[in-house]
């Protein structure tokens, strides 16, 4: 059958999107703590960690294009409307953080690591909300 | 918009699942055409219209709209 070829597909794809986003996940933190846990502040190995973790960055694109496009058209909408607000999310929190550390309204700077949380979040958030839309 | 799939697929005895597996999309796909929360593409809608052996405007009614 069709769809069962698809699911497989789906499956194939999804787990393949793992398996780079846990790549990327594990050669991040090396490039993060390696230089202060593991070749104490060697450039090159600092240089070589940080082109792995783009490599497998550029690996983890490739494989969420791949598994966009082999899912259905519902499927489809509720990943772009997630990505949509997501994006939105990102911009507009990203910008309001920024200016609030500009303007010293928080004590602390401006950490990037909160962007890529929120956007996480607002992903998850918008993709579940979007799943139970049309159920 | 309206549409007929559900009494047609009934008069098949087809599964939600059975016609998602014919069309080569998830079972959520149908459900949410069916309950009228997604409208379908245009190629899909040919090929439900081919599965069905009906013209578009007999599986869907867009008469609300006009």
């Amino acid at each position: 059958m069709k769809s069962k070829n698809k699911n497989e597909q789906i499956k194939k794809v999804t787990k393949n999107l793992a398996l780079w986003t846990l790549l990327w996940l594990i050669s991040l933190a090396m490039a993060t703590f390696g230089p202060k846990f593991l070749w104490e502040q060697n450039t090159n190995w600092s240089i070589l960690a940080i082109a792995i973790n783009t490599a497998f960055g550029a690996g983890m694109i490739w494989a969420n294009i791949k598994h966009i496009s082999v899912l259905d058209e519902l499927q489809k909408k509720i990943q772009l409307d997630a990505m949509g607000i997501a994006l939105g999310v990102g911009i507009v929190g990203g910008l309001s953080y920024s200016v609030m550390d500009i303007a010293n309204v928080i004590s602390s700077d401006a950490e990037i690591g909160f962007l890529v949380m929120l956007i996480s979040v607002s992903y998850m958030i918008a993709l579940l909300v979007g799943k139970k839309r049309y159920a | 918009m309206k549409n007929k799939l559900k009494v047609l697929r009934a008069e098949r005895d087809m599964t939600q699942a059975d016609l998602a597996d014919s069309l080569a999309v998830s079972r959520q796909t149908i459900n949410a055409i069916e309950k009228g929360k997604f409208d379908p593409s245009l190629p899909l809608a040919f090929k439900m219209s081919k599965l069905f052996e009906l013209a578009i405007e007999e599986i869907f009614d867009n008469s609300e709209k006009e």
